[in-house]
């Protein structure tokens, strides 16, 4: 604000010169001359910040019409750009033919108190190029509002407003077959140790968050599950959500030592922040920034070897938010 | 002199006899026999087992679980060998990975010690040990400077996308995982990354060929080998390293030319 201040102190010793130069004393006992009015480009602004103010409403729009389903990314980009495109012409416009504007080109040599008034009148007198200021704040004030709007608009994705249901669902059940990425049943027998693998529940739909889990083999003796977990892992085998629990990325490592004795001990990793979690302990996190476990997916083996779910996850899936430690509910599942 | 003078002028000479004792030492090498025959043979194989890898692998391949004080001053330990096949046993050789001068650290890929004659013969003794997988053969090779034989580049592209990049980097660069160093792929033949991919090295998974068909390998392969040479759309492919050498790239010379001639731009301006 100091800046401002010293900016308009040497706009007014501009003037204040330039006047007392050119030998006429100040126009009708003003200091700043009265600005041409120009009602077109008024207008203009007003125009441009209702079309603002439109592309803002646009993506509050598209955020609660659509977001329930898909977030559709790039409509929400362009509402927004665009909004904030023609907030900008219409400062464009206000700047290069509304408002008064005085150029600096001496120094200001030391503080008057004369100057000091001089200040204050340029400040009582100058942006009088506008002439139907209500309606320009009007207009503005909209604009202001839907952008402030679409700002905050995301926020209703954290319910209760919105349906966060779908968060808590999971394709997965008691008796689920394993699949893999082909939709082929997996045989407990397919699952071997010293390397992992992707599965998905017969019949979902993959992309969902809750659907995919990463399976391992370990050997049934190194197994240290929490209690509770007893028989959730039949001949080793363990499966868990593949979603990692810090950023939501894939659990797409598996760190697998050729030599345990001398090597580091198997850890599932996630490539995004290098979040670790030890499969044989229930997906502890071991080292990154991962705040909780994978969640676990019991599994047992029906009569024929196929890998089936014995019951659904032992957590809630996805990235953290505050009440995903809530005990999980899965009452829903996805059509 | 007097007692505790002694006993610390004998202690100082012993510590300072035990430094020239151990700098003359020779580095640990590959023991040989002193004829060699001229063939590869699983008898020569055997020899070399028993004087340069039976200290942390056993006898014939026993493996020791428990550290165990051996020869060249090393602490024995290692995982048993039967059953590991010529598969493994070409890889882990070829690759310099053994003789490994210290079992906790990490096999890098180093020029074999081993002359080639004696990696085969190696090889066939390990195969002999137990039952194991053989030596794969891939059908993508170089012919002059272009690739020939099955696979597909793109569809290896993905499939490497999918299994290998998350730690190898998309270009087969390498990095690190915790834990360890992950080595770039460049300069490997196409039976090494067919070995290395069914291995599982260190702390890399083992894919086996349920999970990765020998035609999908061949274009994963194909791939791998494209790598070393990769088309660099927009010209400077700074390293082929990713994102972090392009927004360094970015932030260090392209915003300072921007900055500067912005700068330009406004002085021009204001002194036409």
């Amino acid at each position: 604000m100091r800046l401002w201040r010293w900016v308009l102190a040497l706009a007014a010793l501009l003037a204040h010169r330039r006047s007392s130069g050119s030998g006429g004393g100040p126009h009708d006992g003003r200091i700043v001359p009265e600005a041409t009015p120009s009602p077109r480009a008024e207008v203009v602004v007003a125009i441009l910040l209702l079309i603002a103010a439109a592309f803002a409403a646009g993506f509050v729009a598209a955020y609660g019409l659509l977001g329930a389903q898909r977030l559709p990314n790039e409509l929400l980009g362009v509402c927004l750009g665009l909004s904030l495109l023609f907030v900008a012409a219409a400062f464009v416009v206000v700047a290069k033919r509304l408002v008064v504007t005085e150029e600096l080109e001496e120094e200001y040599p030391v503080e008057h108190p004369e100057e000091q008034e001089a200040v204050a009148r340029i400040v009582r007198e100058s942006g009088s190029g506008f002439t139907r200021r209500r309606m320009l704040v009007g207009a503005g004030g909209l604009a202001a509002g839907a952008l402030g709007l679409a700002a905050i608009t995301p926020a209703v994705s954290l319910g209760p407003i919105w349906d966060t249901g779908p968060l808590d669902e999971s394709p997965w059940r008691r008796g689920r077959r394993l699949v893999d990425e082909n939709d082929k049943p997996m045989l407990a027998s397919d699952i071997e140790p010293d390397t992992f693998y992707t599965a998905f529940p017969e019949g979902a739909d993959k992309e969902f968050i809750g659907s995919s889990v990463v399976v391992v083999r370990l050997s049934p003796s190194s197994l240290r599950l929490p209690p509770g977990r007893r028989g959730w892992a039949p001949y080793g085998i363990v499966a868990y959500s593949k979603i990692c629990t810090h950023a939501g990325c894939a659990i797409a490592l598996y760190r697998k030592p050729l030599f345990p004795q001398v090597e580091p001990r198997p850890e599932l990793v996630c490539p995004c922040h290098y979040s670790t979690f030890d499969p044989a302990t229930g997906a502890a996190v071991t080292y990154g920034p991962a705040g909780r476990p994978l969640p676990q997916l019991p599994l047992m083996v029906d009569a024929a070897g196929y890998l089936r779910a014995a019951g659904n996850f032992s957590e809630r899936v996805g990235p953290g938010w505050w009440n995903v430690r809530r005990p999980p509910t899965f009452v829903r599942t996805p059509s | 002199m007097s007692r505790p003078a002694r006993t610390i002028t004998l202690t100082l000479l012993l510590a300072v006899a035990a430094v020239g004792v151990a700098s003359a030492q020779p580095r640990y090498g590959i023991v040989r026999p002193t004829t060699e025959p001229p063939e590869p043979s699983v008898t020569l194989g055997a020899e070399l087992y028993a004087a340069n890898c039976s200290t942390c692998h056993g006898i014939a391949g026993a493996g020791i679980r428990r550290p165990r004080p051996g020869a060249g001053d090393l602490m024995g330990e290692g995982p048993p060998l039967r059953g590991v096949g010529a598969l493994r046993a070409d890889f882990y050789l070829r690759m310099g990975f053994m003789p490994l001068a210290n079992p906790h650290e990490q096999p890098t890929r180093q020029r074999p010690e081993l002359t080639d004659k004696e990696i085969r013969s190696l090889v066939v003794y390990v195969a002999s040990l137990g039952p194991g997988p053989a030596i794969p053969h891939p059908n993508v090779r170089w012919s002059g400077d272009r690739l020939v034989g099955a696979g597909s580049l793109a569809y290896g592209l993905k499939l490497f996308t999918d299994h290998c990049a998350g730690c190898h980097q998309i270009v087969g660069r390498g990095g690190f995982v915790t834990g360890a160093r992950v080595p770039p792929l460049q300069g490997l033949t196409p039976t090494e990354i067919a070995e290395a991919v069914r291995t599982g090295p260190y702390l890399m998974p083992r894919f086996t060929s349920r999970q990765i068909t020998d035609r999908q390998l061949d274009s994963i392969i194909k791939y791998v080998l494209s790598t070393r040479a990769p088309v660099n759309h927009g010209g400077w492919g700074i390293g082929n390293l990713g994102p972090i050498p392009e927004g360094m790239v970015v932030w260090w010379i392209v915003v300072p030319l921007l900055i500067g001639l912005c700068t330009l731009v406004a002085r021009r301006m204001r002194h036409p």
